[in-house]
């Protein structure tokens, strides 16, 4: 009793308010409700489920190890929200938005931000009609856990390699954006083979609808990250150390 | 954080180019074209399950769009403030410590 009490402080209590509360606009990556066939919405709520398990239990356990943290917590989730808030032009001639997940993962590793993505989904999709219950799974697949994922392993290999911070985080945000919407796309051209060229010809489809409609606002996204991480770089300094977000000397670049 | 003020217009501008260099376009949503697309390629498709609620019009969908953006903000800007609080009077109390 004690360890929730301590979790669902005021903080959270904001902060999980917002997010039921304030629902979503008209996004531009979510699969439709009904749009996808039936066994393919199964399919992908199944291979969601264990990830928001793992989810439940990465955040538990950061709150757990580092309670100062909380905050760090409620930032990131409230960076998402933003973030998926900015429907932005892009060069394709229609609008999309970012996903905002990228922070919340370099901080917290690549499953916390399942529970967060989700929650986002879940409630856009019930207050606002973008995206869609049975689509959920494949929706919360897509952004919530590959686009982490691949922010992660970027974030990692690009630290490994001696890259900047900065540069690694902008890189590990912006290829988990684009990541996000090449999922998309593969999981509606699974769903949706054409009869002529199949998977691949409805891949190219709905890529150069989804990805590359993408790419300023992966960017964009990669460089507002990095003005946040720049912020908790000069400010939070102990806190990041905490969480393990650089590598070895990373901080001194 | 004049770093900051740089990378921000970077993506101020990211943001209107395609105004101008897509003039006349429509700026929808990129998930309605991909409904479109599904169209084509599998035109006896029928969407099997709609949306349990929809807001009632462009004006309440906007507004609720508002709310998000203030309230996600809202909790951005008060940890921004309450952290460089806490810094200063740390710095304040033992000038070394603070300092990275």
């Amino acid at each position: 009793m004690n360890k929730l009490k301590s979790i669902f402080n005021w903080k959270m209590i904001y902060f999980l308010a917002f997010v039921m509360i304030v629902p979503k606009q008209a996004f531009a990556m979510h699969i439709m409700e009904g749009f996808l066939p039936v066994e393919w919405a199964i399919f992908w709520w199944a291979v969601t489920i264990p990830f928001l398990i793992l989810g439940f239990r990465s955040i538990r356990k950061t709150i757990k190890e580092n309670p100062d943290t909380k905050m760090m917590l409620g930032l990131s989730g409230a960076f998402a929200f933003v973030l998926s808030a900015l429907k932005i032009p892009s060069v394709t001639g229609s609008c999309s938005h970012p996903t905002g997940v990228g922070l919340g993962t370099v901080l917290f590793g690549p499953f916390a931000m399942s529970i967060v993505g989700f929650i986002v989904l879940l409630f856009q999709s019930l207050l606002l009609a973008h995206g869609g219950l049975t689509t959920l799974g494949a929706n919360a697949f897509s952004m919530a856990v590959v686009g982490p994922l691949i922010a992660y392993g970027v974030y990692k290999g690009a630290s490994k390699a001696g890259l900047t911070f900065a540069f690694a985080v902008f890189l590990a945000a912006t290829l988990g954006d684009l990541g996000t919407y090449l999922v998309t796309s593969i999981q509606l051209a699974l769903a949706f083979p054409s009869e002529v060229g199949g998977f691949f010809a409805s891949f190219t489809k709905f890529s150069t609808i989804f990805a590359l409609t993408q790419i300023p606002l992966a960017i964009s996204e990669g460089i507002l990250t990095v003005v946040i991480m720049n912020f908790l770089k000069k400010y939070n300094v102990a806190e990041l150390k905490a969480l393990r977000v650089f590598s070895k000397g990373a901080e001194q670049r | 954080m004049k770093k900051n003020v740089i990378l921000i217009s970077v993506v101020v501008i990211l943001a209107i180019f395609p105004l101008f260099i897509q003039k006349g376009a429509e700026f929808g949503g990129a998930d309605g074209e991909a409904e479109a697309a599904i169209g084509e390629i599998n035109a006896s498709y029928e969407p099997w399950f709609s949306s349990i609620w929809e807001p009632p019009s462009g004006e309440i969908e906007s507004l609720l769009f508002c709310l998000q953006a203030a309230i996600g903000a809202g909790f951005i800007g008060y940890f921004v403030g309450l952290t460089r609080g806490k810094y200063k009077r740390k710095d304040n109390v033992n000038n070394k410590e603070g300092q990275i």
